[in-house]
């Protein structure tokens, strides 16, 4: 039988705000536990909320980014549930009134496929604290300076097919809500913590199968990982004549298995109802559009400037401005590009290198591209030694690795090492007709050889020439000369 | 010294006639002599009161003090104290020592006033009787073997005792007008918002409102201008300028429209609490005043919707005591639902646990639309009674209580008639109105209470209209019997 | 509506409270007494009339985003039953 997969998203994005969504404490990540819990977050008796206004601005802002309608009255409500993580016994949530209402985003994915997903809303909470099962004696160690961190839980409906569309959800949101400056979108420190909904059902077939929750997920592999895993398993389940029973399961990315949750088996009621510590949050017109001015620029936006201003291909501006720090580092090379090559455009160049060789080297050494080694500035003086011709590509490699190295600034090593490219018209002739010279055979082939088979003969006299001015040749002067002698 | 009211206490420790420390020593030589007797303190804090009033007598010493500066009073145990043990009545928070203080205890040491100590309440404010308490019921001074009324009976049988001069007290519906009915006192229950609620303990959220218990209307003023304010803490607090409520004392009541509604003379009533309060009404007109009989249709709701919105709202609003953080913690629990199991069963008393379970079948799922749903559809009813009613009225009034106060164990068995106690005060709490109980009469040498409600913010209204007919009457000046 | 002695037990267990068997039937009978009480609502037409969870028609104020909080653990923990490295302790969590 053919399966078709069906996936759903709930992502919980931890809003990058200063404070709590309902207390003064601060929100940093990494301070001793305990240490940023309040009387408020730690549900003291007699304490109560007060909602942050950033934490709206930031939900409505993602709203926007979605093109979802953004919820004029939104309303917190009590989950009731009891876990150590939630010292209030119930978590403040949005359920019936939520602050961003039903939008959607529009996925690019291989071979030019687009695919739209919708979004069924969004909704303000408060995130918990931490169990931490380290040996206390058979006991656990509660960490509650999450608890109340903001978060906007975003809700998808039910419209991705594979793993690939739903990373490629992840990627996009993940691309979204970090350019917006709303999370600061540390997956390895929780900040964006994906759900996955996943149900398999015969191609064809309308009606959904029962689905699972794979609960927790905070990488990209991870997810895509845990996909395919869960797929197969109930694709084996079906097939073997079983049926999916509907439970939380968590993934462990180091052994590559899941299991089912032992908790929240017990087909929890949550009886949830409208907090009665905090009152409706109405927001206007005149708010959303403060917003949507604040708003930095989205990656879609970026894209089109980035094509419109440095020429771009619509292709490199959508891979560097999938991530803002990558177009921050390509606009600032760019700008240092243009102040020091006194030409325009022609940052094309700067984008492969960003994409090809950079990329490659950042993820070998497992670095952040704003925290890079090769600044923007080192970058393009690399470039700018690349146009004007010092460098061939090849040699420009070499320079680069030694920029890595710490070995100073393109200019520096060219001088150092002396790698300039031989571009002066005697030396280049004096190889040239070294070369010549040793391989009049080949010279006397390559005469005789009719026009069309010239040109790949020319590759051998290009090699030797290449080696004798150990690289440093500049390719195009070399070639003219050549095509010049060997034409005689 | 003790039978000074709080108007008195200012006027003789601004004059120099006694000090903050001598009245102070007063208050807590009573406690210590005749608290066994009423068991109205949790606990007394003498050395802490001691040391506020001397800081008290520096500032009046100094010239500018605050108005209340150096007057004693007592704070129900609901409210949170730094240093001092807030128990609200509860095992489960016998250790609880909190971090901070609420805002009107905040408010009232800005002022100079002096903490005599914590009153006795039912647990956690869920009782009419006071006989919910952890720390055992409260004594009725008026009459030995009846209950005080509750939840902040503690506070009321302190002031009636003369064990304090007033008390802070909370009322979700009815815990500061009916024990203030049934102790002979004054009891204003202020609009929903008018005074903050951060740091009194929660019971229903969006019912719970501070207030005072005193001996007149006039220290309920004084007391309520330095307990009232705009509290950026509390969500629910209202920013909304707090009048000098003593300088419209004295306002003639010519031409007060009073509605009297026919809903709150029906079956149920103490015809002799109904003859005292008729004969009220009477002092009313005779002070120039209107009467006006309306209809409030949806009263015989109030209960029904309040004893599905106060117990949902306390359940969850009680999640909070795990044994993790704070309060009692069950020993060598076994695992975790046992930790949770234990800790809360044997720290809630049996009213509370039943409020929680009533609290949280009302909020389950397939209940939610029949019971909670329903209740605040009716709650929009109910306040929408009100709302029409002051189109035509400037106050309604009352019985604060159907009846007077009843012996120990008379209601207990049966929580719906314990429940019906609140008949007549429970309504201004849904709408979010303020309320207010003065003393009109005796039945069987016990108070009867007139309760007067106010349209939204009007407790200056509300607090002239006590005053006057306290001119006019001396209800308020009789001491329980046996009282030096 | 009345609850038996099976409710009593899901509706214990929803609010983590412990009610011996000895204990449910009372606790069934008072509590179906106050449900008797509350069922006095069904009988309210309240068709298009809004639920109100306030009583005030007021909003939402919301804060400035910043840190008012300062560092208090010492504090809040010296009321705590059972703590560790600054962590609360419970019985292990199984997830």
């Amino acid at each position: 039988m053919q399966w078709e997969t069906v996936i759903g998203l709930e992502v919980h994005v931890q809003l990058a705000t200063k404070t709590k969504i309902f207390s003064g404490a601060s929100t940093a990540f990494g301070a001793e536990p305990n240490t940023q819990a309040c009387a408020i977050d730690l549900a003291l008796p007699g304490t109560l909320p007060v909602a942050n206004e950033q934490a709206f601005r930031y939900a409505t802002m993602f709203g926007l980014a979605v093109n979802a309608e953004i919820g004029k009255r939104s309303v917190f409500e009590r989950k009731n549930y009891f876990y150590p993580d939630l010292p209030k016994g119930y978590q403040t949530t949005q359920l019936a009134e939520p602050i961003v209402g039903p939008g959607f985003v529009d996925l690019e994915l291989e071979g030019g496929r687009t695919k739209r997903v919708r979004i069924h809303h969004a909704h303000l909470e408060e995130d918990a604290g931490k169990s931490l099962h380290e040996d206390f004696a058979g006991m656990s160690g509660i960490d509650l300076n999450r608890a109340g961190t903001p978060l906007i839980e975003v809700v998808t409906e039910p419209d991705m097919r594979n793993a690939e569309e739903a990373v490629a959800f992840a990627k996009k949101l993940h691309s979204i809500v970090t350019s917006l400056e709303i999370c600061d979108g540390e997956m390895s420190q929780g900040s964006m913590r994906f759900d996955v909904n996943i149900s398999v059902r015969p191609k064809g077939q309308e009606k959904l199968g029962t689905r699972t929750e794979t609960k927790n997920l905070n990488s990209f592999k991870f997810m895509e990982e845990a996909i395919a895993l869960e797929v197969e398993r109930q694709i084996d389940v079906l097939e073997d004549g079983g049926k999916i029973k509907q439970e939380t399961r968590l993934y462990n990315g180091d052994t590559k298995k899941a299991r089912s949750m032992r908790s929240k088996e017990d087909s929890n009621d949550y009886r949830y109802f409208p907090c009665p510590d905090l009152l409706p949050v109405i927001i206007d017109d005149e708010y959303i559009e403060s917003v949507r001015k604040q708003m930095p620029e989205l990656p879609e936006a970026k894209r089109a400037r980035f094509v419109e201003q440095y020429g771009l291909s619509d292709y490199d501006a959508g891979q560097i401005t999938m991530d803002k720090f990558a177009a921050a580092y390509f606009e600032a090379a760019a700008t240092f590009f243009k102040n020091t090559a006194s030409q325009t455009g022609e940052t094309k160049l700067i984008a492969n290198w960003i994409m090809a060789d950079l990329g490659a080297y950042l993820n070998r050494t497992e670095q952040r591209i704003d925290q890079s080694p090769v600044t923007p500035e080192l970058l393009s003086g690399l470039v700018v030694r690349i146009k004007d011709g010092t460098l061939s590509s090849k040699i420009a490699k070499q320079v680069f690795e030694a920029i890595t190295n710490g070995e100073g600034n393109a200019d520096t090593i060219i001088e150092t090492k002396g790698l300039k490219q031989v571009s002066d018209t005697g030396a280049l002739e004096k190889i040239i007709d070294d070369i010549l010279a040793a391989n009049t055979a080949q010279v006397e082939g390559y005469r005789a050889a009719a026009e069309d088979k010239r040109a790949k003969m020319l590759g051998f006299f290009v090699g030797q020439a290449m080696k004798a001015s150990k690289g440093q040749a500049n390719p195009q002067a070399l070639n003219e000369l050549l095509v010049k002698k060997l034409n005689g | 010294m003790h039978q000074l009211t709080i108007a008195e206490l200012v006027k003789g420790l601004l004059n120099k006639d006694f000090s903050s420390v001598e009245v102070t020593q007063h208050y807590l030589d009573r406690i210590a002599r005749l608290d066994k007797v009423y068991n109205s303190y949790i606990t007394a804090t003498p050395a802490l009161a001691l040391a506020q009033a001397a800081v008290a007598d520096k500032r009046l010493a100094a010239g500018n003090a605050p108005a209340l500066c150096g007057v004693p009073i007592a704070h129900k145990d609901i409210f949170c104290t730094i240093g001092v043990r807030t128990s609200c009545g509860s095992k489960m928070l016998d250790n609880f020592i909190a971090p901070y203080n609420a805002t009107i205890v905040d408010n009232y040491l800005d002022s100079g006033v002096v903490m005599l100590g914590k009153t006795n309440m039912d647990e956690f404010a869920m009782g009419s009787s006071n006989e919910t308490s952890y720390y055992g019921p409260v004594k009725n001074p008026w009459a030995i073997d009846c209950v005080p009324g509750g939840s902040s009976g503690g506070s009321a049988a302190a002031v009636a005792a003369h064990l304090a001069p007033a008390a802070t007290a909370s009322d979700t519906g009815g815990s500061i007008r009916q024990p203030a009915a049934h102790c002979g006192l004054t009891g204003i229950k202020p609009t929903y918002g008018r005074v903050s609620r951060w740091g009194m303990i929660a019971f229903a959220s969006s019912l719970d409102q501070a207030g005072i218990l005193s001996r007149t209307a006039e220290d309920a003023a004084i007391l309520l201008n330095d307990m009232a304010s705009y509290d950026t803490k509390d969500s629910t607090s209202v920013e909304r300028d707090v009048p000098d409520y003593t300088t419209t004392l004295n306002d003639s009541l010519k031409g007060l429209r009073i509605g009297v509604p026919k809903e709150y003379f029906g079956e149920g009533l103490n015809p002799e609490t109904a003859a005292h309060v008729e004969a009220a009404i009477k002092v009313y007109e005779s002070l120039g005043a209107t009467i006006h009989s309306i209809s409030l249709p949806h009263t015989g709701l109030s209960v029904p919707a309040y004893y599905v919105i106060a117990p949902a709202e306390c359940s969850a609003n009680l999640s909070r005591m795990d044994g993790v953080r704070y309060g009692h913690r069950c020993e060598n629990p076994k695992d975790l639902n046992d930790l949770y199991m234990r800790s809360r069963s044997e720290g809630f008393g049996d009213e509370v646990k039943r409020r929680i379970l009533v609290g949280a079948y009302a909020l389950s799922a397939g209940y939610y639309d029949a019971y909670y749903s329903k209740a605040q559809k009716v709650r929009r009813l109910i306040k929408q009674d009100f709302v029409d009613a002051f189109q035509n009225v400037d106050v309604i009034i009352g019985p604060t209580s159907p009846s007077p106060a009843f012996k120990f164990g008379a209601k207990s068995k049966d929580p719906v008639s314990m429940y019906l106690e609140d008949i007549y005060t429970i309504a201004t709490n849904l709408a979010g109105l303020p309320g207010l109980s003065i003393p009109c009469g005796f039945v069987e040498n016990k108070p009867v209470g007139l309760q007067l409600i106010g349209n939204f913010f009007a407790e200056a209204r509300l607090l002239n209209a006590a005053h006057q007919f306290q001119q006019a009457t001396n209800f308020h000046q009789q001491t329980a019997p046996g009282i030096e | 509506m009345a609850v038996d002695r099976s409710d009593i037990a899901k509706l214990a267990t929803l609010a983590r409270i412990a009610i011996s068997d000895d204990e449910a039937d009372e606790v069934a009978s008072r509590i179906s007494t106050v449900l008797a009480l509350v069922d006095q609502l069904q009988a309210v037409n309240t068709d298009g009339v809004l639920p109100m969870a306030h009583p005030l028609d007021a909003v939402q104020r919301l804060r400035a985003d910043v840190v008012t909080e300062p560092n208090q653990r010492e504090l809040f923990q010296s009321i705590a039953p059972a703590v560790q490295d600054g962590l609360y302790l419970v019985p292990q969590v199984i997830e």
